[in-house]
């Protein structure tokens, strides 16, 4: 059997034929369906865990066991989890573990590009890339034969493309693996100096062994056809190599790390010239310059943004430059915004008039920094809200500016990292104000659940970690929850607290409008009485994608189709211009 | 044959993504090599949506680069103007007669182009424009514009048989949309 199947589906179908026992993810394009398609298999125990590192850990508790489990998370999940990545270098693994980093060149959705095939030479271990989905599932499998041969972790690593492109892939049966069980061992799993020493000798000679298996590795192979020009390549780049020089040599790599250091030197020996195609890092240009190999890379392939066809094309001279028709530049953009009767907009409205200071964080509500919110100052990563607010409290009081600072984070965000900035700001002191945007999901990357829904991943109920009782356990005084729809109680609860002259935390609650029980409620639409619409544009300045304004009428207009009645245009309008319809 | 290349482009929420799973599935039960592209996560929020699709007998990149593709369908008008330049010179653009407002424009900050069409069609001579939203409003369910576009796509296309379209749209649906999808399908394909 055979079907079209994205990289990340494929991934799934993977760990499934492999026999794995066990996975655990948090949720961040493009890595999030992974998890949610390995749950689809019922014979894998799938979980959501709170972050990256959370999920990785647990995945080596599983391993421990003797289970094979995967881990998978996108690129700047792998940070948060790099110490646990780091110390499980050295333990290795009974249990076979893969753990799948999902990279996003260009930035599709993340705040970075980072190349996290640097994680792979930094931690010792070896590393697999797929350039498409068949090889993202046959070499899942594989990487799970390797991890328990090698007694090591194995990284899997995709990118953006290869995570959101389908292709075909040829099915296979699920593989029976018997759980291997639980011994104890502490010379290998309890990583004290002292076995840590010897440990690191064994990731050395580990190391050796697996240059050899490069070497050796069936997915690690030549294709000689003109041997003027050799290219060298690996994941999604191989695709797009293929199609701008087809009558090349090729070397395409698929185990990346430890590279195959004599099929490089055989290679660069029957070839003339050799050109490295590889985006974002020179990894395999730095790796293969430093084997005293002369090769050509970013002199001609840009480390900036997503590779594609045309720009390796242009960059290796087999096109010109193309010149654009000059009327896509009419094409008035189309930037994402925060959706009708979304839940945030109405804390975000009042930032704004409150002209506060707002350190933001990662989700959706980031957008409420464009205008007309514009409602927000910084983003750095997950949970940072709360302890860059902390530290540019300190940084105002000492400066005497008495500017007020809020920070604001999603429901999945604050579990995720958000709960220790929280400590952080009562025990040393912080007068400063937190807005946890509870819409009762992991909104940005497609609702899935977290320990807020009261629901898991496999669809069980789950107990509720509330957040109300979480943060006044915790020891803060001030604690008001508020329904985002009633804008002049948001209006004065984000007043009074940021003006407070001692911590509190606002809950800012209401199930995000996309969710399926929230589609099914009735409610009213609201219109704009054109007779009483004076044109002065408040209602346009809430930033609802259903709202827009006739500038040659004067007059707004609500599109009936995009009104979910949240009612916030009829709340701020102040000549009754706006009734239900 | 050499690769065919299409383009789906449009908003979120306008059914890309399906339609260019349909596309797929049916030319991969056509006996093609498939790739396709698509775009997730931020554009979900009413930015736009791009999908690429690529068959033939060999298919390498799911990436279609400037002045390759043989067939755009643009969903609404703007996106017809923002994909131009990866059309080929005798490609075909079909266009859906929609205009959603993009939120700058919906804010009064920027302007609708005056005349997207227009301005595509002193550029490519193969322009059709479909008024899919009023074909799905006459069968009683809006939601199925996308499936006519995609009938319509699928008589331009020539590569596949019509009976792979209708096992795909039987496989993909749910039972009770099916029916309609399959009258918006044949709609679209037997518009002039």
């Amino acid at each position: 059997m055979k079907e079209l199947l994205s990289g990340n589906e494929a991934v799934a179908r993977g760990a499934f034929e492999a026999g794995v026992h066990f996975a655990s993810a948090y949720p961040g394009t493009p890595s999030t369906e992974i998890l949610e398609n390995v749950a689809k298999y019922k014979e894998i125990h799938s979980q959501w865990s709170v972050n990256e590192k959370t999920a990785l850990e647990t995945a080596i508790g599983a391993s421990f066991g003797g289970m094979r489990a995967i881990v998978a998370m996108k690129h700047v999940g792998l940070n948060v989890a790099a110490d646990p990545l780091f110390s499980v270098g050295y333990i290795g693994a009974k249990g076979g573990l893969v753990i799948v980093t999902a990279d996003d060149p260009g930035m599709h959705s993340s705040q970075n590009e980072q190349d996290n095939r640097n994680y792979a030479r930094a931690a010792k271990i070896p590393m697999l890339e797929p350039s498409d989905s068949q090889e993202a599932k046959d070499f899942t499998k594989i990487a799970f034969t390797i991890s328990e041969e090698f007694d090591t972790p194995v990284l899997l690593r995709l990118t953006t493309r290869i995570s959101h492109s389908k292709s075909i892939v040829q099915f296979n049966d699920r593989e029976v693996v018997p759980i291997k069980g639980y011994e104890k061992d502490i010379r290998k799993n309890l990583i004290l100096p002292a076995h840590a020493r010897l440990l690191h000798k064994k990731v050395e000679e580990r190391f050796k062994k697996l240059k050899e298996l490069s070497n050796d590795f069936k997915y690690n192979f030549i294709e000689y056809k003109d041997k003027k020009v050799g290219i060298i390549t690996s994941g999604i780049s191989y695709q797009y190599a293929k199609e701008a020089m087809p009558d090349a040599s090729f070397l395409k790599i698929s185990l990346s790390w430890p590279l195959p250091e004599e099929l490089i030197r055989e290679f660069a020996k029957n070839v003339q010239v050799i050109y490295i195609v590889e985006e974002n890092d020179p990894f395999l240009e730095t790796e293969i310059k430093a084997m005293g190999i002369d090769v050509v890379g970013k002199e001609l392939i840009p480390e900036v943004g997503e590779l594609n066809p045309y720009i390796v094309k242009v960059s290796l001279g087999v096109i010109q430059p193309y010149t654009p028709k000059q009327i896509e530049t009419k094409a008035t953009p189309r930037p994402p915004a925060l959706c009708p009767g979304c839940p945030h907009t109405s804390v975000f409205y009042a930032i704004n008039k409150n002209k506060l200071i707002a350190t933001g964080d990662i989700g959706c509500y980031t957008l409420g920094a464009l205008p007309p919110l514009s409602a927000m100052d910084t983003c750095v990563d997950m949970g940072a809200s709360i302890t860059n607010a902390l530290g540019l409290e300190y940084a105002l009081k000492k400066a005497g500016d008495n500017r007020k600072i809020v920070a604001v984070i999603g429901d999945s965000t604050f579990y995720h990292s958000g709960v220790t900035g929280i400590i952080d700001m009562i025990y040393n002191g912080s007068k400063g104000t937190v807005i946890i945007l509870d819409n009762s999901i992991t909104a940005m990357t497609g609702h899935q659940d977290n320990p807020g829904t009261g629901r898991t991943l496999m669809g069980d109920e789950a107990p509720i970690v509330d957040i109300e009782n979480l943060v006044r356990g915790l020891g803060v005084k001030h604690v008001k929850v508020v329904d985002t729809y009633n804008l002049e109680e948001v209006m004065q609860t984000v007043k009074e607290e940021s003006e407070r002259d001692e911590l509190s935390v606002i809950i800012a609650r209401r199930p995000c409008m996309l969710l399926p029980e929230m589609k099914k409620k009735k409610f009213d639409k609201y219109e704009v009485d054109e007779t009483k619409c004076t044109g002065c544009q408040m209602c346009v300045k809430i930033g609802c994608p259903a709202i827009s304004f006739d500038k040659n009428k004067k007059k707004a207009n609500i599109n009936y189709d995009l009104c979910v009645g949240c009612s916030l245009c009829y709340q701020v309008c102040k000549f009754d211009a706006i009734k239900k319809v | 044959m050499e690769n065919k290349r299409v383009i789906i482009a449009g908003v979120g929420g306008q059914g890309i993504l399906l339609a260019s799973d349909l596309l797929s599935d049916a030319l991969m039960k056509a006996g093609f090599d498939v790739k396709k592209s698509e775009v997730h996560g931020m554009s979900q929020r009413g930015g736009d949506v791009v999908s690429h699709i690529v068959f033939g007998e060999k298919v390498y990149s799911p990436l279609i680069s400037f002045n390759e593709a043989d067939v755009i369908l643009a969903f609404e008008k703007i996106e017809s103007l923002r994909n131009i330049d990866f059309l080929k010179d005798d490609g075909i653009m079909i266009i859906n007669s929609t205009s959603i407002l993009p939120l700058p424009v919906a804010a009064g900050l920027m302007d609708y182009p005056e005349d997207p069409i227009g301005e595509v069609k002193k550029f490519v001579k193969n322009t059709y424009v479909v008024d899919a939203e009023k074909i799905a409003k006459e069968l009683g369910n809006r939601k199925v514009m996308n499936v006519v576009l995609l009938g319509f796509l699928a008589k331009n296309l020539k590569d596949i048989e019509k009976r792979y379209w209708e096992e795909s749209l039987k496989e993909r649906l749910p039972e009770k949309i099916f029916e309609v999808n399959l009258q918006a399908f044949n709609r679209g394909y037997n518009l002039e």
